[in-house]
């Protein structure tokens, strides 16, 4: 059983961070831990729905029960896309729900941003990720705000509008993402009006 | 005095590898990562990424059907490149390796118009970036251990 929202004994953020590739895996852990994180790394979505006692197989586990205060995934694996994973959770009871789904990924692709975020993602980031994004984050889901997640469109949507509707225009303006040093796009792409 | 001469030849080695478009942003941010208890973790994420993607290189060189014969060669698979090429250009972005990045992308590009003359020309031309870049950045941290600890500790966390 998983329960979110609780965070540690010492005030850690547990992270469990889900990507296939090796070299990202431990970029992501360090920005995790160099965060002040606890972290939790797994290569796919499989492994994570494992982890988290969703797989169906919970017998298996030989634990109480895993506290995760947040999810980030990649968006391409193979087998389990991040996309999957995100739906899956999100189909789960209210405990796991409430999660919140940070997804990564490497390609600013505008359809694919907006039907996570349909999904109840908190936020897309773009890959490279950043200390900035992480921190940014953590201090948010630190803050207690990551609690008040509702339903599958949630009122988070609604209240960023503005950055959601602006969004497209941000988006299409960024051509090279990586090459502006002055915008961070993984900012762009994310509900930023609240944080 | 040597470990002077050393941070200075350090920091020049690094401004060129970022005027020459070798390294980018990422690679500062990853430095920016090490403390006190993680001082080389820039040069282990590198040593990672180049032994990781080595199996990628293989299957790319293999998929490509490069080969010293000279006899027709088959069509390429086109989608077996691009998926290698998106895991390899997503490491290549994780540790900073921007022109390696650049290459990539171009490979992917050629992969999109079935241009099997371009993904073997831009390949070749990326891996030996890649292969450069690795020289370099084994000399850079050489660099960075004679240096001394003072080079690294002085991030606040």
């Amino acid at each position: 059983m998983v329960t979110t929202g609780d965070v540690g004994v010492v005030g850690e953020l547990h992270v469990l961070a889900v990507d296939d590739s090796f070299v990202d895996r431990k970029v992501i852990e360090r920005l995790l831990k160099f965060t002040s994180c606890k972290v939790t790394v797994v290569e796919s979505g499989t492994r994570a729905l494992q982890y988290l006692g969703l797989d169906g197989d919970t017998s298996s586990i030989g634990f109480d029960g895993v506290k995760v205060n947040m999810i980030m995934t990649d968006y391409s694996m193979p087998g389990m896309t991040g996309y999957e994973l995100l739906k899956k959770i999100k189909q789960e009871s209210s405990v796991f729900r409430e999660i919140p789904v940070v997804v990564m990924s490497s390609e600013n692709i505008l359809t694919r941003i907006d039907s996570c975020l349909e999904e109840g993602a908190e936020e897309f980031l773009l890959k490279p990720v950043k200390l900035s994004d992480v921190k940014r984050l953590t201090d948010f889901i630190m803050s207690g705000e990551g609690k008040k997640v509702g339903g599958k469109r949630s009122q988070k949507r609604n209240r960023s509008d503005d950055c959601i509707s602006s969004l497209s225009t941000t988006c299409s303006t960024v051509s090279h993402p990586c090459d502006l040093s002055s915008l961070s796009p993984s900012a762009m792409s994310s509900k930023k009006s609240r944080l | 005095m040597d470990r002077n001469n050393s941070r200075r030849q350090l920091a020049a080695m690094k401004q060129s590898l970022f005027d020459q478009g070798h390294l980018d942003e990422q690679f500062i941010q990853l430095e920016e990562l090490q403390d006190d208890a993680n001082p080389n973790f820039v040069e282990e994420i590198v040593t990672l990424y180049y032994r990781d993607s080595s199996r990628l290189i293989s299957s790319l060189e293999q998929t490509l059907h490069f080969c010293a014969c000279g006899r027709e060669r088959n069509p390429l698979d086109f989608n077996k490149l691009d998926t290698i090429m998106h895991q390899f250009k997503g490491s290549s972005s994780s540790i900073g390796a921007k022109k390696v990045k650049a290459e990539s992308t171009l490979i992917r590009e050629y992969c999109r118009t079935g241009n099997a003359e371009g993904c073997r020309k831009s390949f070749q031309q990326m891996k030996k970036e890649y292969v450069a870049l690795r020289k370099r950045l084994e000399n850079y941290f050489q660099l960075v251990r004679q240096a001394g600890p003072m080079e690294r500790a002085c991030r606040p966390k």
